[in-house]
């Protein structure tokens, strides 16, 4: 992976003239790689980690991982039905999985009555959906590589040789 | 009171700026690049192994020489990474870092008056273990020549009773190391005078420029050469305290004798949690390399541009720039930066003599860290300029 990258998805914060410094390259040069990737849709997004359970009031209280059984259509095959699903602004990640099930949808919903009312009604009456099974997530550990948990403290001397 | 303690030990000359130390560790909210090991734990499937090891009751002594699964595990990694052919039977001892390496190596060598060649700024401890050890440390100040040795320098300093050379690339405190050619001219000498390399190498990995040549991978270096080595720097592992040496069977079998006596074996422990770094940390040692040049790049940059002159190192994670323009030694800029901007650093004359000028800085910080204390840096340089 290309070295902008990698800082970058460590800490989206870090300056076009902080990366320049790390990697010894001019600002400009720094700040036209990034622009072409994002052009080229490499960088989608920029945004803030932020642990829900944390947060008052969040319409992501209640997260549930839905497996979903889909009958493929013609020509188009899962691509148009995922769609229809993925569109819903309930379903906050969608996979094609291989296995038992087809997708697999995270959905995020201010209470389990929010996600239970989407599932019901929105997900199950769909054409095309055969089947699914809702797990209510308990306990985040660990999203997209961070650990949700306080930062630990500096455990290392403050000195030494 | 004094005379219970040996005559050896009372005169070795404590570290002067211990009471510096103390100071640093009495204060609260320290930025610290004062700090000798990387900011990075251990990665987490070698803390694991050491875990599972406990698990399983591995809780007993292993051989003297350490645990033949980590030494066939060595011999293994500098076959194929360089190509150096260490038997891990009789050519390898596990030790409990390198210090304790070091320390066996300058008792298992040294008669009385015996010479050793030690290039300063050097890591704290070369010196007196051979002072310790009944030898003569020959201190070659490097300062002059851009804190690198070169082959005329050694040769100054050899007489009759000189047996060894310390070399430490990328040093510890000064992060400069050798190419090839550098380290080929250097071999040339020792060969001819017939002296001894000790090669501590931990920082080895941590090297940036070019790729590192261990000393013995030289034309005919092997056999002229003690190597140490260990998991501290390259795996985040200074605590579990392992490292090793590899040279000629005959100093192997006499630094073990010692090591049989004083240490027995390295804790198991950390001896099965290092077979595992040397499978699967491999990635992290590439990882945390990147992200110490990154910090590299932009602290050598702010340094000089904030006014503390400082050479390019090649390696490890130090800067020692010199501080002789602020007019204060490298201990009073140490104390007042501590006092004034709550910023440690380490000063220059903990390394050999005539290093007053000095400051040793670590960048083994988070980058943001860095950033901070560069800016307090600046500030505390500011004010002294009026």
């Amino acid at each position: 992976m290309d070295e902008i990258l990698e800082i970058l998805s460590k800490d989206a914060r870090t300056t076009p003239e902080d990366i320049a410094k790390m990697l010894k390259k001019k600002p400009q040069n720094i700040k036209e790689a990034i622009r072409k990737y994002e052009k080229e849709g490499v960088i989608l997004k920029y945004r803030a980690v932020i642990n829900q359970e944390m947060v008052k009031d969040t319409d992501a209280a209640v997260r549930a991982l839905i497996e979903v059984n889909i009958a493929p259509q013609k020509d188009v095959g899962f691509d148009k039905i995922a769609e229809r699903i993925y569109s819903f602004p309930e379903v906050s990640s969608c996979y094609l999985i291989s296995g038992t099930y087809d997708l697999l949808l995270i959905v995020e919903g201010k209470d389990l009555h929010t996600v239970a009312r989407f599932v019901a009604e929105k997900l199950s009456p769909l054409e095309n959906v055969k089947g699914t099974a809702t797990h209510f997530l308990l306990k985040k550990y660990k999203e997209d590589g961070v650990i949700l948990k306080h930062r630990e403290e500096n455990k290392r001397i403050a000195i030494s040789y | 009171m004094k005379k219970i303690i040996s005559k050896k030990v009372q005169e070795m000359q404590p570290s002067g700026i211990r009471a510096f130390f103390d100071l640093v560790l009495g204060m609260k909210d320290v930025i610290s690049l004062g700090v000798g090991e990387p900011d990075f734990v251990t990665p987490w499937p070698v803390r694991e192994a050491g875990i599972t090891s406990l698990e399983e009751g591995f809780t007993s002594y292993t051989s003297n020489k350490g645990l033949y699964k980590l030494r066939l595990s060595i011999h293994r990694y500098l076959k194929n990474n360089y190509g150096i052919d260490y038997c891990p039977d009789e050519e390898m001892l596990i030790t409990v870092g390198v210090s304790e390496a070091y320390d066996l190596a300058m008792r298992a060598l040294l008669n009385p008056g015996d010479k050793v060649l030690v290039p300063t700024p050097s890591y704290v401890s070369y010196g007196p273990l051979v002072d310790l050890a009944g030898g003569e440390p020959v201190y070659i100040s490097t300062k002059d020549n851009k804190f690198k040795l070169i082959p005329g320098l050694i040769e100054k300093n050899i007489d009759k009773k000189t047996r060894a050379i310390v070399l430490n690339y990328p040093a510890n405190p000064t992060g400069i190391s050798y190419t090839k050619k550098e380290l080929s001219d250097i071999n040339r000498v020792l060969l001819k005078h017939k002296i001894l390399a000790i090669s501590d190498e931990v920082y080895g990995d941590l090297t940036y420029d070019f790729a590192h040549t261990p000393f013995p991978s030289l034309p005919k270096a092997k056999e002229n050469t003690l190597y140490l080595n260990g998991f501290s720097k390259s795996y985040a592992m200074t605590g579990w305290r392992v490292g090793f040496a590899c040279g000629s069977k005959e100093i192997i079998a006499a630094m073990t004798k010692i090591h049989q006596y004083t240490i027995m074996c390295v804790s198991i422990t950390s001896q099965m949690a290092a077979c595992e770094a040397l499978v699967t940390g491999r990635r992290s040692v590439e990882e945390m390399k990147r992200e110490y040049k990154r910090r590299r790049e932009f602290i050598i940059d702010a340094l000089n541009r904030i006014g503390l002159n400082c050479h390019k190192p090649q390696g490890a994670f130090y800067a020692f720039p010199s501080v002789k323009n602020t007019g204060l030694s490298g201990l009073e800029f140490a104390q007042a930066l501590l006092k004034e901007e709550k910023v440690a650093v380490v000063p220059g004359s903990a390394f050999g003599k005539g290093l007053d000028d000095y400051v040793r800085i670590s960048y083994a910080s988070s980058f943001d860290n860095l950033k901070e204390a560069i800016s307090r840096m600046d500030k505390f340089l500011r004010r002294r300029n009026g």
